[in-house]
């Protein structure tokens, strides 16, 4: 049994499994390619000049060339490389998202793209944080001052030697060219805003509760999973299978109309409580109503309550099943002998062949004489065809609006309840005494 | 139903212990025997015998897979885009977005349909389940769970409750009322206890009972009135992602998929595995029964969405394209199932030709992934529910009636 119940180490937050890594990483690489990629140049920002930048209209381009798709979809997927860090846009970074314009990004440096491997340490970014809030003079942004807060408590134990390495970190960047040192900025603000999103920001690394399985890990399988498994696997081979000729052949193409929707299968007729009575009325005609009966009776034991089990068992078999039974369905011995034994042990699933069989009666016989019967039929030419109506998109909106939203399901199933036990209380055995008694009384 | 396949429940005495209970129908050396569920876990948990290795058992398993896939390959006399090319074309779907639902302030997780056509139930990451009325995105029901990341959330077929569970390991079901300043969360009522995250629930034809799956591996049937277990299910080597109950005649199965990159089919009598499908690359995020309830759809995290034969036993197409590269996390049938409606994490669903294979259109708007997509009962519209925080009700076919 593989139940698992250890959660997995929580303190780190999200590990990016992602399957498409791979392919997106080739895909960059192709884009970053001398000749054959998106082209870029310098652009000045804010007095320095940064060197391979390329707008998103170049981008989205590309791809659509490359992949040979709509723009629109192109732009999806340069969205998607946003939002996972391999492009950063330069202006508007808290917004993961590609623009078809001139809007500006660079291609994040792979030190600073995601992998499987392993996660954006908490350690890491604290020391960010505290580097930036070295700069910043204390003015760090509400959900960075959060985070660093958080991690102040946290990370309490280390906070000298991460706030010794923000100091290094600092000192060596002040030595760099102005260029360098922008450009570096920018790489590990873009890469802290994919891994710690602010408030509104989307960002693909964010995938959601940690899944219990490691991706990076080979599964362990003990002996007795194997066991299990052959047993399972020798079952599927004598399994008995259908041709794929057979069984694809099948596919039905039915229209909306809910009347045709009936001629579909047996099933789609029971759906539809509407159907199931058109059909009630035609059994009615052919006597042949118990059918039905038994098949709805053996449903409510289906899906009842656990408690009403045994008493619904025996009012099932007392009316279908025994021998001179008021509504005795007409199934065959050994399915008859099956449901009475197992009566004796009564179960949700007792009724289980008898219903079956009873299915199977009514889909390959009555089915398809209820089809050609005059009650379908007359249904079907009574059914409305609605005219198309000419409301305008406007109109509709307003219909909508003003639409009352119907009688409350709970009301429905309240009013359900009452007819059912005012119909119970109608067939319940009339009490000979008491109605003798009461007329006795009147006289 | 195909009458080939249907398995006759077989209730009786154990071969091995003579109890009357459930049967399993396996075959030891070729030779069929029935035992209880009880027996046979009992002998899958006997000690190593005489001449068996952990490399032994593990032989003979490769073996067999691989027999049952030259098996499965010698029915195989026809694929399903060749019996579809005598199809027409699907004309081209006008899709309008018709309402957004914005409420929730955090990742929308889940959502589902009332069987009235016109409400529905999301959950969300802040903890929240809300019942909107679709058309006038009025708010019926506003109720805060103890915990966040509500990963499931489920209306019963009477549509006088809902069912929701996430990151608290259980299920709970809580019935609704008219009175809109009662507390509904106070009724709340613990049905489900797993001993991990919840990641799917479902109720089953009834109020009464309710089908749940989670992250540790195992998913149970259990009685909602008494909160107790009626059949537990144990297969699936990891977590499981999703589930989906059979709409065929005898609704006796339901389909799950999980992190193993496997989808399995169950008998919810017994709680036996009948059928196992392992194609996918990755983990298997979403499954869907196909209409007529012979066959099934699952999304994964490899960005393919394949279809599988019940009958035939076999996965019999692959929705993919080379420009699709982000994992699918959620797919729907039309209602003839003609359509396969699949949400993925580049923020775009895809409409696909299921006979064909081809893709019909895209559909954009959202601005995080879509978690999921379902098509409401009368067919007519489909709900998105999104990490942006936001639901879209989209008409496919602009047969909005006035």
């Amino acid at each position: 049994m593989t139940i698992r119940t250890a959660r997995p180490d929580r303190v780190q937050h999200f590990r990016p499994r992602m399957h498409c890594l791979k392919k997106l990483e080739a895909m960059v690489v192709e884009m970053q390619d001398q000749k054959s990629g998106v082209k870029g140049s310098e652009q000045k920002l804010n007095v320095t000049t940064i060197p391979h930048v390329l707008t998103g209209k170049d981008i989205i381009a590309w791809i659509a060339n490359k992949m040979k798709t709509t723009p629109e979809e192109a732009q999806t997927f340069s969205t998607m490389l946003v939002a996972y860090g391999y492009i950063y846009p330069l202006q508007n970074h808290k917004k993961l998202v590609m623009c078809n314009d001139s809007s500006l990004y660079r291609f994040q440096t792979p030190y600073f793209w995601p992998t499987q491997k392993w996660f954006a340490e908490d350690s890491d970014y604290a020391i960010y944080l505290a580097k930036r809030n070295i700069r910043k003079k204390g003015m760090l942004e509400p959900y960075e001052q959060a985070h660093y807060n958080h991690l102040h408590e946290w990370l309490n134990h280390k906070w000298d030697f991460i706030v010794m390495q923000a100091t290094e970190q600092y000192k060596a960047g002040k030595e760099r060219k102005k260029p360098d040192r922008v450009v570096f900025d920018c790489q590990e603000r873009a890469y802290w805003i994919v891994n710690k999103p602010p408030r509104r920001t989307h960002s693909a690394i964010d995938c959601g509760p940690e899944r219990l399985i490691d991706p990076n890990t080979d599964e362990k399988i003990t002996f007795d999973q194997y066991r299990r498994q052959n047993m399972f696997y020798q079952q599927a081979i004598m399994r008995s299978k259908v041709k794929s000729s057979v069984s694809l052949g099948a596919v039905d193409l039915p229209t909306k109309m809910r009347v045709e929707r009936w001629s579909f299968s047996l099933f789609e007729l029971l759906s539809d409580l509407r159907g199931r009575d058109d059909f009630k009325i035609f059994l009615k005609k052919e006597f042949s109503g118990e059918n039905l009966a038994f098949w709805e009776a053996a449903e409510e034991l289906k899906w009842g309550t656990a408690a009403s089990m045994t008493a619904k068992a025996e009012t099932i078999f007392k009316t279908f099943l025994a021998p001179g039974a008021p509504r005795w369905i007409n199934i065959d011995g050994r399915t008859m002998g099956l449901t009475v034994k197992g009566l004796d042990h009564p179960h949700r699933y007792v009724l289980e062949a008898a219903q079956t069989h009873v299915f199977l009666l009514m889909k390959k016989d009555t089915f398809f004489r209820y089809l050609k019967s005059p009650v379908y039929k007359d249904i079907q030419k009574k059914a409305l065809n609605p005219e198309a109506h000419n409301f305008s998109p406007a109109q509709l909106e307003q219909n909508a609006n003003s639409r009352s939203p119907g009688i409350h399901p709970i009301i429905l199933w309240q009013q359900e309840e009452e007819e059912k036990a005012k119909a119970a209380a109608a067939s319940a055995p009339v009490d000979v005494k008491a109605m003798m008694s009461k007329i006795d009384r009147k006289k | 139903m195909c009458d080939q396949t249907f398995v006759a429940a077989t209730f009786g005495p154990c071969d091995s212990c003579g109890t009357a209970s459930p049967l399993m129908n396996i075959y030891i050396k070729n030779e069929p025997i029935n035992y209880c569920s009880f027996c046979m876990e009992v002998m899958a948990c006997q000690g190593l015998q005489k001449g068996e290795t952990l490399a032994t058992l593990k032989k003979e398993c490769e073996s067999l897979k691989k027999k049952l896939e030259e098996d499965r390959g010698k029915l195989n006399d026809v694929e399903l885009h060749q019996v579809a090319e005598k199809v027409e074309v699907v004309g081209a779907l006008s899709i309008k977005t018709r309402r957004v639902l914005k409420g929730h302030t955090n990742k929308v997780l889940c959502m589902d349909w009332c069987k009235d056509k016109r409400r529905l139930v999301s959950s969300s990451q802040d903890g929240k389940v809300i019942v909107w009325d679709g058309f006038t995105l009025n708010k019926e029901h506003g109720m805060s769970m103890p915990t966040t990341w509500v990963m499931a959330c489920a209306y019963a077929p009477s549509g006088c409750a809902v069912a929701c569970g996430g990151l608290d390991n259980k299920c709970s079901v809580i019935p609704l009322s008219l009175d809109s300043n009662e507390n509904c969360a106070a009724k709340k009522k613990t049905v489900a206890m797993h001993t991990n995250y919840i990641s799917g629930c479902t109720f089953t034809n009834s109020d009464m009972q309710l089908l749940s799956c989670s992250g540790d591996g195992t998913s149970a049937l259990w009685d909602v009135e008494s909160g107790q277990l009626l059949q537990s299910f144990h297969g699936h080597t990891s977590d499981i992602l999703s589930l989906d109950l059979a709409p065929s005649e005898t609704g006796n199965t339901f389909v799950t998929g999980g992190c193993d990159k496997k989808a399995n089919v169950w008998d919810m009598r017994s709680g036996q595995n009948i059928q196992s499908f392992e194609c996918h690359e990755s983990d298997i995020n979403c499954v869907k029964y196909y209409p007529s309830g012979d066959a099934f759809a699952s999304a994964s995290d490899d960005a393919t969405c394949r279809f599988f034969d019940l009958r035939a036993d076999r996965e019999v197409a692959v929705f993919q394209k080379d420009s699709i590269v982000f994992g699918a996390s959620t797919v729907d049938f039309s209602l003839s199932g003609r359509l396969l409606f699949a949400g993925y994490n580049d923020y775009t669903i895809n409409v696909w030709d299921v006979l064909k294979g081809t893709r019909i259109s895209m559909m954009f708007g959202h601005e995080n992934r879509v978690s999921r997509v379902r098509l409401s009962p009368d067919g007519t519209a489909l709900c998105s529910a999104s990490w942006d925080n936001t639901l879209r009700v989209i008409d496919i076919f602009c047969c909005f009636q006035a």
